[in-house]
């Protein structure tokens, strides 16, 4: 049974050795037992902070500084080392973001599950396996007499979050915390989650709060919605009134990311009369040992055939491992394809960039999706911008400098920014600058890996107004690669649908209310969160979803 | 399982003899080029042109390089290192009596310098930024800047001059008890610990710092896990095969690189053996040493690269 929750101003600070930075502050609500809690906001909101103090934890170099946190009768900031250890797995358990990072990779999945009640001294070994078989198999594992002596990384993303669910349940905790247990899934591997998280939240009577920036699958899951930005809370009412009358104006930008509205095509009837400016053939692509008659042990890409014009934007769209990116390095020359052509402006692409033209690598860019990893921290923005400038167009000096100005203008960012490095730039401004050194090169086309995914929804909608607004400027062909349903749906003329590394199908913008499509568009489209209540039980009931 | 981790292990070991039969080729073949040889060193320079080629006749030095390799590795695979050409004893005979005492030396040195090394490293992960952590790596960067003909020398200056408390020179062959044992090596088995244990003691911290800030330790936390517990069932397990790398690579220097030490000493190792060889050209002597110092080397890199594999359950069991 659960435990009612009274959180009382809340304060959460982190310390370096001179001054104390604020997490969190005035952070208040209360649950009864049994509710569901979301709290909602975007990354540094101090969501996840808030979440870690119900278990009295604040992350190293940072400490709970104020406030009360009462969990039933215990009042939790005034607990000591040991019995914050009592109270941790056994009172309060923990789902975390990424199972695949929270799983140790040297011990099996069964010793890791039994630990909580192992820990706290609850039950004997035996009795704690077979509580946690019945587990696995209550959350609809495969083989659950058997998975417990697998390993991590012998199962697959969605099992470790299930399993990570069983092992937060071992104990049978009053509360759960659950920080975006289902965001790095695979959406149609994310209803199946859901799912079994809510069945056993609701049986158990757990109370539970969900920690997520997605507000259409917190719809599924919370009674009460925290709205957070900035350390601070911005709305705190109940779902129903958050999804349709929200009271801040933050709230509603929320609820405009996550229904993105179409943006305008840029593509026009001339352009399509003209041939195409990128044409794919049959493509192939793989690894491993190549055989006989050049074709790699596995392939990744199998016969891949697509058209794109200037101006026109086709999305690409798939779950992890569908071949989608393998498709943008192809294009790109990164990767070499074992059959096929690419054809550009009317002519044979050479496979690999290190035979391209520079003319040809100047007309294809690639934007990467981390903009973390693809922009050297070492290196000033202006720098970043005018290696690009300085080695297709040989500028230099005053006219060099007038064009890192025009770009930044371009991706409307500060003139000021060009004397920063990416070490002081937000992740949207980031990803700006990411999509601006793309554009130095003057492309005739880009390829955009997942370039929303890493961002928060707001920040997300922003970037896709660039992207829409600088094909139309500029007239550029775009390939977008996502995973999410949504995003490719506002932004592209057309949408492609990869699984495993094949092509399914192909649909129009002015096509995708129409239908039935291909069946498994379809199931894609099916498995997109919608911004309603109700709307997990209606995907559940469905035959597919049964299991 | 076992076919994989088989084969797996077949292809180490086999890997090693090759890298062993290209040492063997290397050693031979700088032997070989060095200037002067064992007749010359044997008669003096004062010898005849005819003495010296009758006895380079009698050494089968004659041959071509590649024909003497042949018959030298044909008799080292059969355990036959060849007779020295300085003394009359075989090579055999003059490791045998001094692979014990470096056996020894190295056995007692790694007993004390591993635990050492790896329980003052785990606690200094443990502790990161707290003094102790601080003390003990500024202590570590100042003891293996120090060469350790110096740390030897001011060890014989302090205990054997100042002091009086032990011996200056180390003999092996006059311990009877346990107290003589302690004398003759304590400091040889200093000197030499403070070289290992620093090495030793960043990596398993750097390892186990890797390890702890990795998310599952937070998850481990949070299910109330004691620190011992996170450190000892959850870090530690993870971080062993970077530490398993370094130690075999501080255990792998006492095999060879103690000749400084030794010679200081004064102690009857093969180092010493070795060092002995090449001042008097006795080539046969000198590849033996070389040959089992490498020998060694590959095996303690071996045994490390199986305990990265075996603590490893993503190269362990393949999916």
């Amino acid at each position: 049974m659960g435990a009612s929750v009274d959180v009382r101003d809340l304060r959460v600070v982190a310390q370096s050795d001179q001054d104390e930075q604020v997490l969190v502050e005035g952070v208040s609500f209360s649950m009864r037992p049994g509710e569901v809690l979301a709290l909602i906001g975007e990354s540094g909101s101090g969501k996840t902070t808030t979440a870690l103090a119900l278990m009295g934890y604040a992350r190293p170099g940072c400490r709970i500084a104020g406030g009360s946190i009462r969990i039933g009768e215990v009042e939790v900031t005034a607990l000591d080392a040991a019995a914050q250890r009592r109270l941790r797995g056994r009172t309060v358990a923990y789902i975390a973001q990424s199972a695949a990072a929270s799983f140790n990779p040297s011990r099996t999945l069964m010793d890791q599950v039994v630990e909580p009640v192992r820990i706290h001294g609850l039950m004997p070994r035996e009795e704690a396996e077979r509580k946690a078989v019945a587990l696995f198999r209550e959350l609809a594992l495969p083989e659950p007499e058997r998975i417990g002596a697998r390993y991590p990384h012998q199962v697959s993303g969605g099992q470790l979050q299930r399993l990570m669910a069983a092992m937060a349940m071992m104990a049978d905790p009053d509360v759960i915390v659950l920080d975006e247990p289902t965001t790095a899934l695979d959406v149609t591997t994310q209803i199946e989650v859901l799912g079994a998280f809510r069945r056993v939240v609701r049986e158990r009577q757990v109370t539970a709060v969900y920690v997520s920036h997605d507000l259409a699958v917190v719809a599924q899951m919370a009674d009460h919605v925290l709205v957070m930005r900035h350390g601070r809370p911005r709305e705190y009412a109940r779902i129903e009134q958050v999804l349709e009358a929200p009271a801040e104006a933050y709230t509603r930008e929320l609820l405009a990311a996550a229904h993105p509205a179409p943006r305008p095509s840029a593509l026009t009837p001339e352009a399509t009369a003209e041939r195409a400016l990128l044409e794919v053939r049959e493509l192939s692509a793989g690894y491993g040992k190549v055989d006989a008659k050049g074709r790699p042990e596995q392939l990744i890409l199998h016969d891949i055939e697509l058209k794109l014009w200037r101006g026109q934007t086709i999305g690409v769209i798939g779950e992890s491992g569908s071949g989608k990116s393998t498709l943008a390095r192809c294009i790109a020359g990164l990767i070499e394809p074992c059959e096929g052509y690419v054809l550009f402006d009317n002519r044979y692409l050479a496979r690999t960039v290190a035979e391209r033209t520079r003319e040809n690598l100047r007309r294809i860019q690639m934007v990467f999706q981390i903009a973390d990893t693809a922009l050297n921290p070492a290196q000033e923005i202006g720098e970043i911008l005018a290696r690009p400038l300085r080695f297709y167009f040989g500028l230099r000096g005053a006219p060099l400098r007038q064009r890192v100005a025009e770009l930044l203008d371009l991706v409307k960012l500060p003139a000021a920014v060009a004397g920063r490095r990416p070490g002081g730039l937000s992740g949207g401004q980031k990803q700006r600058i990411n999509l601006a050194r793309a554009l130095a090169a003057q492309p005739d086309l880009i390829l955009c890996d997942e370039v929303t995914s890493a961002l928060d929804p707001v920040v997300a909608a922003a970037i896709l107004d660039l992207i829409a607004e600088l094909r139309r400027e500029l007239n550029l062909a775009c390939l977008f690669i996502s995973h999410d349903l949504h995003t490719v749906r506002a932004l592209c003329d057309e949408v492609v649908v990869m699984r495993h590394g094949r092509k399914l199908a192909q649909v129009a913008r002015e096509d995708y209310a129409r239908g039935p499509h291909h069946p498994y568009y379809e199931l894609l489209a099916r498995s997109v969160p919608e911004l309603r209540r109700g709307w997990l039980d209606e995907v559940l009931a469905q035959p597919h979803h049964a299991a | 399982m076992s076919a994989f981790l088989l084969r797996l292990v077949a292809r180490r070991v086999g890997l090693a003899l090759l890298s062993l039969l290209l040492v063997s080729a290397m050693v031979f073949a700088i032997t070989a080029v060095l200037p002067g040889d064992a007749a010359t060193e044997q008669l003096g320079q004062d010898a005849t042109p005819e003495a010296v080629a009758a006895l380079r006749e009698q050494l089968g030095l004659g041959q071509s390089v590649p024909v003497r390799y042949a018959h030298w590795l044909g008799r080292l695979v059969q355990g036959d290192f060849g007779r020295s050409m300085v003394s009359d004893a075989t090579v055999s005979e003059l490791l045998s009596s001094r692979l014990p005492n470096s056996l020894r030396l190295a056995a007692v040195t790694a007993a004390i310098s591993i635990p050492l090394a790896l329980v003052l490293g785990i606690l200094a992960a443990v502790r990161r930024g707290s003094w102790f952590d601080r003390a003990v790596s500024m202590g570590t960067v100042a003891i293996v800047s120090v060469p350790e003909f110096l740390v030897a020398t001011i060890a014989v200056l302090v205990f054997a001059v100042h002091l009086r408390w032990l011996p200056a020179l180390s003999y092996a062959s006059d311990i009877s008890s346990l107290g003589q044992m302690l004398r003759a090596f304590a400091m040889p088995v200093l000197t030499l610990c403070c070289v290992t244990v620093a090495q030793m003691l960043r990596m398993t911290r750097a390892a186990l710092i890797d390890q702890l800030e990795a998310p599952y330790i937070e998850m481990v936390r949070l299910k109330g896990a004691t620190g011992a517990r996170l450190v000892l069932a959850h870090a530690l397990p993870n971080a062993i095969g970077p530490i398993a790398n370094a130690v075999a690579l501080s255990m792998s220097y006492l095999l060879g690189g103690v000749i400084v030490v030794e010679t200081i000493f004064n102690y009857p190792g093969v180092s010493k053996l070795m060092v002995d060889g090449v001042a008097q050209r006795d080539i046969p002597l000198v590849q033996a040493c070389t040959m089992i110092f490498c020998a060694g080397y590959l095996v303690l890199v071996m045994l490390a690269d199986l305990c990265g594999i075996l603590a490893n359950p993503r190269l362990r069991h393949r999916r």
